[in-house]
């Protein structure tokens, strides 16, 4: 009976984690009685389960997952979609609509639709089934979606979402989460959009350290402070239909000095919080306009000069 | 490159980048006018290549060599050596780019860049002949993408001119109607150098080195070679089939004017200490 | 267009190298992991001259289909040399050699992989030898299993591989470029380093049997050196990203995090 590793300790593919009465598990395998790590990842131990958390890897479906995706063909009832990952998804008409609905489906979800659904099946031999029935699931409109690795996606959620939560709150920005490493964002405010990229990048490239909601929390509160002396006024951020003034930002009225000296361990932050908002996703009837497709396939003609290639070979 | 459906961005992020030029702004916060930033190692497959670059735009990066070999000159030009580029699109720069034969975007970039090189009289190709009508000196440079996040052109564009400005090879002279080695090390006669800048249209606006989320969305992209005289030596509308003004054109034409000088002085910083 | 000479001799008197190295020691190696921003996984190697860039993407949809494995994902390796990568121009179009090597490297690679956790789909290796100076289909054995890990490919162990050859009758590891166009053989090899059971396996030129078990025992002394040279470059990539944290402990949240079954995923 032996463990061979440091708590969280960074493991590779191959290392010896643990001997005797000990049980693999995700990101473990067995071999001869001995417990080996099949990642690269951080090494656990819970009661006299061993496994390893992956650092990166590609989205494998699980069921109850909220994904992101990408409407690909429409055949039939169903829709097929991107969710990322090597198992393209399907999702029927009976999953998502109320009946009765139009022969064409396509009147109510077309290619290049980006979709917020919930993995409904999935094994490794039938691609994943996915359902937009429970609330909340629907058509993404407006915004944009930031591609992280899956494996980053529970500290990006953090425990019961205190990671989203918090970054939400800041910046107050919508967002979804897909588990499949897709994030939807939406401000009305490009520099909050920005700067909840910066923070989802920090959490991407630091997920394996310790202490990582503090340190985005105080990033991005005087990220926002900033933000704040750059702008007058609030902008509302509740709809994007928003007319857009091209106006160049006015320089703030009083003088704050920059905020950027190294903080005491107490963080200002808590005054500056905003109010949570109810960062829900307001059920919102899907409606289509058609939209032509502007793309076509044009042969290229090769301006022509003598053509050197072979005779120099 | 370019010409990109719905297949491969969803709606929402072809609005998104839409609505935000429209707003004059670029999600990475950079002008219109603004290139990424450039980092240009020169040198970088010194044993092997008699010239060598690898260039980062951004996230996008691509590895030049140069091979110098002697061969035969064409039959219609017996005294002028041969300069020429090739570019693939390597599967490993991108999940949008396939094994197999080249396709029209490879060669397209191939060839973009390639004009730009030989239409600017870059090498004085007549050096390159060591005995009229038999030997001449055989310029390949050849491309790789690494990392595409748009604009391969542009990166490729310098990432060769930066190899040919590092590139030494070694003098031959005719013995017995055989090339044999001097042993004297020679650089390229570089007559020109010109770098294509390319800018890309989506709706009225024009921005200059696309990032892959910009090139998604673009109607057309314009390519252009300047040189250091403020000539332009090439130009190729393509990445998609939207029609372009005259006065955006000349717009595009401005905009590259302004980067030229600056990206030509990053090359030759980045050259001047390979010897 | 390097003019290069057939050097007088390969080992001198004093039982050196060429490039002033023992018979059993290894060029200098560079080994980087994340070195490009679109592949799931990468990583370069540097070994004396030779310098490789691997790439993986996946596992994801497999095109085209006919390809497809119903048990287990498609490891599909294509190993390409540069054009300028070699002395004399290398022809852009792939070679013979190339598929041959992108083969028996794929072949290397297999065993260690838990290719049957991702059935029907494809594990893509792209490698480049950017500068090749001997040893490259090891060298690209050793960056490529790196890529695989990087990219959270499940797998048995990391695979460290190395030419081992003969030079003026001696047994000499990792040949370099005139070593192995000058000596009397080589014996390209990877292992997997739990069991030690070799996964590559080829030779040419001229060995005595007992030759050839001293040649492999070597080359399983020289992966091992060269499996601890890879799990260094793995774990190098987190220590580094951590060590800008200021290290002061509030409360863990990374376990927390980590420790939410809901969240993690856990069975």
């Amino acid at each position: 009976m032996a463990v061979y590793f440091q708590k969280r300790e960074v493991v590779v593919p191959g290392q010896l984690l643990a001997e005797g009465r000990y049980r693999p598990s995700n990101g473990t395998y067995d071999e001869g009685g001995k417990i080996y790590s099949s990642l690269m990842g951080l090494a656990e131990l819970k009661g006299n389960t061993v496994r390893v958390v992956a650092l990166d890897g590609a989205y494998i479906p699980k069921e109850g997952d909220l994904v992101i995706g990408t409407i690909k063909i429409v055949a039939g009832n169903n829709w097929k979609i991107d969710i990322g990952g090597p198992y393209g998804a399907s999702l029927h008409a009976n999953n998502a609509l109320r009946r009765p609905y139009s022969d064409d489906i396509s009147e109510y979800m077309d290619i290049g639709d980006v979709v917020s659904a919930e993995i409904s099946a999935f094994d490794r031999q039938s691609g994943p089934f996915l359902s937009m029935r429970e609330r909340g699931l629907e058509v993404l409109e407006g915004g944009m979606i930031l591609e992280v690795s899956p494996a980053k996606i529970p500290r990006i959620i953090g425990r019961s979402g205190s990671m989203i939560n918090m970054i939400n709150d800041h910046l107050k920005i919508d967002s979804v989460v897909g588990q499949n490493g897709r994030i939807w964002i939406k401000s009305p405010d490009i520099a909050r959009v920005r700067l909840a990229i910066k923070a989802f990048r920090m959490i991407e490239a630091q997920a394996h350290t310790s202490n990582l909601t503090d340190r985005i929390s105080k990033m991005l509160a005087e990220d926002v402070a900033k933000l704040k002396d750059l702008e007058p006024s609030e902008e509302p951020s509740t709809e994007i239909e928003t007319v857009d003034e091209e106006e160049p930002a006015p320089k703030p009225e009083t003088e704050v000095s920059e905020a950027t000296e190294p903080k005491p361990e107490v963080e200002p932050e808590a005054e500056i919080k905003p109010q949570p908002e109810a960062a829900d996703e307001t059920e919102e009837v899907v409606e289509k306009k058609p939209e032509p497709e502007v793309s076509t396939d044009v042969v290229i003609e090769s301006d022509d000069k003598p053509e050197t290639e072979e005779v120099n070979e | 490159m370019g010409d990109f459906s719905s297949k491969t961005i969803g709606h929402i992020d072809r609005e998104f980048i839409h609505d935000l030029i429209k707003k004059g702004e670029r999600l990475d916060g950079r002008e219109f006018g603004e290139y990424r930033e450039v980092t240009i190692e020169a040198n970088v497959v010194p044993a092997k290549a008699e010239g060598s670059a690898l260039v980062r735009l951004g996230d996008t990066s691509v590895v030049a060599g140069v091979k110098v070999l002697v061969g035969e000159p064409y039959a219609d030009s017996p005294n002028k050596g041969v300069m020429m580029v090739t570019a693939e699109l390597s599967p490993i720069a991108s999940p949008l780019f396939e094994l197999g034969p080249p396709k029209e975007g490879a060669i397209e970039l191939a060839r973009v860049v390639d004009r730009g090189v030989r239409e600017s009289g870059t090498v004085d190709v007549e050096a390159l002949c060591i005995e009229e009508g038999k030997k001449v000196f055989m310029v390949f440079a050849d491309v790789y993408p690494l990392e595409y996040d748009g604009n391969l052109i542009d990166a490729s564009s310098i990432a060769v001119n930066a190899a040919l400005m590092t590139t030494k090879y070694s003098e031959m002279k005719m013995e017995d109607g055989k090339a044999v080695a001097t042993g004297k090390m020679l650089k390229l006669p570089i007559k020109n150098i010109a770098i294509e800048h390319t800018v890309s249209k989506l709706g009225d606006s024009l921005v200059i080195d696309a990032n892959l989320r910009e090139e998604f969305v673009q109607d057309c992209r314009l390519t252009m070679a300047v040189d250091q005289n403020e000539n332009f030596t090439a130009l190729q509308k393509g990445g998609g089939s939207g029609p372009m003004s005259l006065d955006l054109v000349d717009q595009a034409m401005g905009m590259a004017l302004d980067s030229s000088k600056t990206i030509k002085a990053i090359i030759d910083e980045a050259v001047k200490d390979v010897e | 267009m390097s003019p290069e000479v057939k050097p007088d001799f390969l080992i001198s008197p004093e039982g050196l190298r060429i490039d002033g190295r023992r018979p059993d020691e290894l060029r200098p190696i560079e080994l980087k992991v994340g070195v490009l921003k679109q592949a799931n996984g990468s990583a370069s190697i540097r070994q004396g001259k030779t310098y490789i860039i691997a790439g993986v993407y996946g596992p994801r949809e497999l095109h085209p289909r006919h390809l497809t494995l119903n048990d287990r994902a498609y490891l599909r390796v294509v190993y390409r040399m540069a054009t300028f990568s070699v002395p004399d121009r290398k022809r852009p179009a792939p070679s013979r050699r190339e598929r041959e090597i992108s083969m028996v490297i794929a072949n290397a690679l297999k065993p260690a992989l838990f290719l049957e956790e991702f059935p029907k789909s494809v594990v893509d290796v792209h490698i480049i030898v950017i500068q090749a100076d001997g040893g490259t289909r090891c060298a690209a054995i050793n960056a490529a299993s790196l890529a695989l890990a990087d990219a959270g490919i499940p797998m048995r162990s990391l695979v460290p591989a190395v030419a081992v050859g003969k030079a003026d009758g001696k047994l000499l590891v990792d040949l370099g470029d005139e070593e192995d166009k000058y000596g009397q053989g080589d014996v390209p090899m990877a292992i997997m380093p739990q069991t030690d059971e070799i996964t590559l396996l080829q030779q040419d030129g001229f060995f005595k049997r007992e030759e050839l078990v001293e040649a492999m025992q070597m080359g399983i002394n020289s992966c091992k050196y060269l499996h601890e040279l890879q799990k260094d470059a793995l774990k190098r990539v987190y220590v580094q990203k951590t060590s800008d944290s200021d290290g002061e402990e509030f409360e863990d949240d990374l376990e927390t995090d980590l420790g939410d079954a809901e969240i993690m995923g856990d069975e």
